[in-house]
């Protein structure tokens, strides 16, 4: 049983990840958007730390410096090149207002805490609350996916989806250093990816707005 | 005897707050000034202004009914007994038990029913729209404040203020991240509450995105004065509640005698006093808001409020 500081510790730090990705979703301008997913993954960074000083285990803290490395400055870095590159400073719109977003976030949260509460019993509790908040950061992660048009905020979804995975495994014990690593790497190799296809859709459609993309049968663009 | 005595306190309290209010907000004002590199008017004008109100004539427009000037003293008496509720210097006064925030919540809302209704008796362009704005604003923030209370009163099992202060000075919630989130949301009510800066600018009649301002544009004499004195008393009153349930330190518990009571009000004068300048430098520092990106503001604080109640569910000893 872990002590009431070492539980507060890691409830704040899983709280704050959570409300990170409500910023996200309330935020309607690129740079500010992945400002904010640096952030996610600094706190994210810092909460594996803590769980890697819980339970005395050197891997954690490798897993925490591969999150701050990649996951709070270089793919941050890069998303931000990227949109200066794209030119895409503007705003970036949102299909519902941000509302009705929000309120489908705090469900989605409330959806999640339903959903794992139960059937966590048994669970030591940070490992239990940590999960149940994991699962509402990739809810919101998808809600983001789905409620931009942009292509470049989808990134940032994914990324806040992987945030809140990351979150889920280091929670429970005896999670792999080998399959963390390989997870680190997939992201990034994803996030290559996926800024090649960015340029290749503005190349073809002259913008990342993907309801471009609707239309097409794959004719060449007019 | 100790009836008596009991009653006194609570007299006594009643009386600290109709006579602080003033005071702070010449005191925000003069932090105001001093950003500006203003000398700015002395921290007692508050009170001149009083003065000077209660000695006037009242201008009465033609179309103005008895609700007109009735409103002022209905709108005053609301918010000094609300504000009165509030622990200022000591926990467990005899009137404590009917102390509890929602409470407060529904008096502070009572006299903004009938300052709207008064906005809106003559009939003016001003005190229409004033008044419309206003109760946008009002059911905004009121979800909002519901969420913060709902949260407060989970970790304290009560929505009492007197319990609530006592469950926090005793330590014994630990590190809370929901606490954190609550108070941003509250500090985001309290703003649109009273009417400070991003929301409505306190300091001006010539705007035309002014809300509270504009309902009692009509006012004058002894009624302007009684909404002046309702405005400041609400300001102390949202202070004292932030002071209360967020730093405790220093709160006399009841009957403590009266040496605890002299700790608890220089403890009550510190914290309205550093209160003061933290609103100073914010209204400063911060631009007003465009009134149609005002539930933004208010949204972000509702949704802090429910994180805050949800994150209770997985938190410790719930």
């Amino acid at each position: 049983m872990v002590s009431h500081f070492a539980f507060d510790v890691a409830h704040m730090l899983a709280g704050l990840i959570v409300l990170a990705s409500l910023t996200m979703l309330y935020q309607d301008r690129l740079t500010a958007l992945i400002n904010v997913l640096a952030g996610q993954s600094l706190l994210l960074a810092a909460s594996v730390a803590w769980q890697g000083h819980l339970q005395g285990s050197a891997e954690l803290y490798l897993t925490a410096a591969l999150a701050l490395g990649f996951k709070a400055i270089a793919i941050p870095w890069a998303l931000r090149a990227l949109v200066i590159r794209l030119g895409l400073h503007r705003e970036i719109e949102t299909v519902a207002g941000i509302g009705p977003t929000m309120l489908a976030g705090m469900g989605l949260i409330a959806l999640s805490m339903e959903v794992m509460l139960p059937v966590t019993d048994a669970v030591d509790p940070v490992a239990r609350q940590d999960i149940a908040l994991a699962l509402s950061v990739v809810l919101i992660g998808l809600l983001i996916m789905v409620t931009r048009r942009n292509a470049a905020s989808q990134v940032v979804g994914f990324l806040s989806i992987d945030n809140g995975i990351s979150l889920a495994a280091t929670g429970a014990r005896g999670m792999p250093l080998v399959v963390e690593i390989s997870v680190a790497f997939s992201v990034l190799v994803a996030c290559i990816v996926i800024g090649i296809f960015l340029f290749r859709i503005r190349e073809r459609f002259d913008t990342v707005d993907l309801g471009a993309l609707d239309a097409s049968r794959g004719e060449r663009a007019r | 005897m100790e009836l008596i005595a009991a009653l006194a306190v609570q007299g006594a309290q009643m009386a600290l707050v109709l006579a602080a209010a003033p005071l702070l907000t010449g005191l925000v004002r003069k932090v105001k000034a001093r950003w500006q590199r203003r000398r700015g008017a002395s921290v007692i004008q508050p009170y001149r202004d009083l003065r000077r109100l209660l000695g006037k004539e009242v201008v009465l427009a033609e179309s103005a009914s008895w609700l007109f000037r009735a409103a002022p003293y209905g709108i005053f008496a609301f918010t000094w007994v609300a504000t009165a509720l509030v622990p200022t210097f000591a926990t467990g006064l005899i009137f404590s038990w009917t102390g509890d925030l929602i409470v407060i919540v529904a008096l502070l809302g009572a006299a903004r029913f009938l300052l709207t209704l008064a906005g809106m008796d003559i009939g003016t362009a001003f005190g229409g729209i004033g008044a419309s704005r206003e109760v946008m604003i009002a059911a905004l923030a009121e979800p909002a404040m519901l969420m913060i209370i709902v949260s407060l009163a989970l970790l304290a099992g009560s929505s009492q203020l007197g319990t609530i202060a006592r469950v926090m000075a005793s330590g014994a919630l630990g590190l809370r991240v929901s606490l954190a989130l609550a108070l941003v949301a509250f500090v985001i009510v309290a703003i649109a509450e009273n009417a400070r800066i991003p929301v409505d600018n306190p300091a001006t009649h010539l705007e035309l995105t002014m809300v509270h301002e504009a309902m009692v544009l009509e006012y004058s004499g002894r009624h302007l004065a009684m909404i002046e004195l309702a405005a400041s008393l609400k300001l102390l009153a949202t202070m004292a509640i932030i002071g209360c349930v967020f730093v405790p330190a220093g709160l006399a518990a009841g009957g403590a005698g009266p040496a605890a009571y002299a700790v608890g009000l220089a403890a009550f004068a510190a914290k309205l006093a550093a209160g003061a300048i933290l609103l100073g430098t914010f209204e400063t520092a911060i631009a007003k808001m465009r009134v149609f990106r005002v539930p933004n503001l208010l949204g972000g604080a509702l949704m802090l409020g429910l994180l805050a109640t949800l994150l209770l569910f997985v938190s410790r000893g719930l």
